[in-house]
């Protein structure tokens, strides 16, 4: 029966390799980081206490307190610890433009307008949400 | 017959085993959620935050080892972590919801990335099913996003609550179908070529599968979409009944396309949250490591637990959680 069995896509397979790797890249890559910063080996920017003092605040006055910028600001400040562990949650939550750009070539190659045309805009729809454009720090 | 007889003892030490199991689990469970974050509360509020503020990892610990047991009773209730991980952790622990949505979406996020690439492979989830239902839901999930973001902590925890009762009332009534009837499949599903065919190992078989009310099914997704951002809840809740009873698709295509689904769903919504800064690494982390730590162990006991025990303990965390949000809503709670 096995040999019967149905067998997924190409773009499909592709697709879950893709996945797959990005997902335990990204997942290690969030332990490894909360290591450093919860062990204090990298200094974070916001003191693990005043963390604790703002959890229970809404997140506009969060970042008026502790005086951090929302949006893609992380980015220059991974040397601090808790700056750190936003590289693999940006990583992760990047894999599905990774993957989607992974297949368009062959869905262009089966000529697939529908798909190829859906997977742009899904592209485009993520890429504007990873953006910031839509807005940055909170209500 | 004597091997009848053992068979017999065998089954009854194992049921035995089971109650053990499920009653242990629950005492554990509802001791965590009702009475361990409470425990600094029974301190004056100023010297409470104070040494809160000192033992930084007290909260995060319990994060992590509450998470733990919702992905333990996520897989055996058969719901997603993340309707499961916003009601309870908003409700229960002090950490205001905008933050508790971001980590959420993340934890949802996470378990979707985690299930996606077996489930693909197997050819459970269905890519070409998926990606039409991907495009609106995640385009929606960041309005939804957004709007809850806008609207004010009172009024989206009152809606989470009500939200979190409907589902329950979901949970209750919606019956599941294994192999739906599609005599004809839709024009629209006609021309994106949806359709496929699995192997069921209990039937031996492969089978064929198509959907219909492809339009109808995309409308649903707008409002899941919204919802899915709005209260980072993850939305496997609401897919896999729209994919499974109103178009159609096998329950497992459903349920695996559904997860999967999530991945995309989700990730809109997290680049929202995060970009706005309602993502805590602190909170993050110890638990989407406690719940997919927890989701490892709750596949490998689901064999020898009753599902319905843990579906029973769910439903009843869920209404106290939904109850508890929307009284907190309203300012009653």
């Amino acid at each position: 029966m096995d040999s019967l069995k149905p067998k997924a896509s190409e773009e499909q397979i592709l697709y879950a390799k893709i996945l797959n790797a990005g997902m335990l890249i990204g997942l290690t890559g969030l332990v490894f980081s909360f290591i450093l910063y919860s062990t204090g080996v990298l200094t974070p920017l916001i003191p693990l206490e005043e963390v604790t003092a703002h959890w229970e605040t809404s997140v506009h006055d969060y970042l008026s307190e502790s005086g951090i910028s929302a949006g893609w600001t992380w980015l220059q400040n991974l040397s601090y610890g808790d700056m750190l562990n936003f590289l693999p949650i940006a990583f992760l939550s990047l894999l599905t433009i990774i993957c989607y750009l992974a297949i368009l070539p062959k869905l262009f190659r089966k000529k697939d307008i529908p798909y190829i045309v859906i997977c742009i805009l899904e592209i485009i729809v993520l890429a504007v949400a990873a953006s910031g454009i839509l807005g940055t720090g909170g209500h | 017959m004597r091997i009848n007889n053992k068979q017999g003892i065998s089954l009854k030490s194992n049921s035995k085993l089971n109650t053990q199991i499920s009653f242990l689990l629950i005492i554990l469970f509802v001791f965590f959620i009702f009475l361990v974050p409470s425990i600094p509360a029974s301190d004056s509020q100023d010297t409470t935050s104070s040494s809160i503020q000192t033992m930084w990892w007290y909260y995060p610990l319990i994060l992590f080892v509450l998470s733990f047991f919702l992905g333990v009773f996520a897989v055996l209730a058969g719901v997603g972590g993340g309707v499961l991980y916003v009601p309870i952790v908003s409700g229960f622990l002090p950490f205001h919801l905008d933050f508790v949505r971001g980590a959420g979406l993340i934890v949802a996020l996470a378990g979707a990335l985690a299930a996606g690439p077996g489930l693909l492979r197997a050819g459970m989830a269905n890519l070409r099913l998926a990606i039409p239902m991907a495009l609106i839901a995640s385009t929606c999930a960041i309005f939804g996003a957004m709007i809850g973001l806008a609207l004010p902590t009172n009024i989206v925890q009152t809606l989470l609550g009500a939200t979190i009762l409907g589902i329950v009332v979901l949970m209750l009534r919606a019956k599941r179908s294994i192999f739906p009837n599609v005599p004809k499949p839709d024009a629209l599903s006609q021309s994106l070529k949806i359709m496929g065919v699995y192997y069921e190992p209990t039937l031996d078989k492969n089978i064929n599968w198509q959907i219909h009310r492809t339009p109808m099914g995309l409308a649903l997704f707008v409002i899941i979409g919204v919802m899915a951002g709005m209260f980072g809840l993850g939305a496997g809740w609401a897919n896999v009944p729209v994919l499974n009873l109103v178009m159609g698709a096998p329950i497992k295509i459903s349920v695996a396309t559904s997860k999967f689904l999530l991945s995309i769903t989700d990730t809109s919504a997290a680049w929202i949250y995060l970009n706005n800064g309602a993502v805590l690494p602190l909170m993050v982390v110890p638990s989407v490591v406690g719940i997919m730590l927890g989701s490892f162990i709750g596949v490998r006991i689901l064999g020898f637990t009753k599902p319905t025990i843990i579906r029973i303990l769910v439903i009843a965390v869920l209404t106290i959680a939904g109850g508890k949000a929307f009284l907190k809503g309203l300012g009653i709670g």
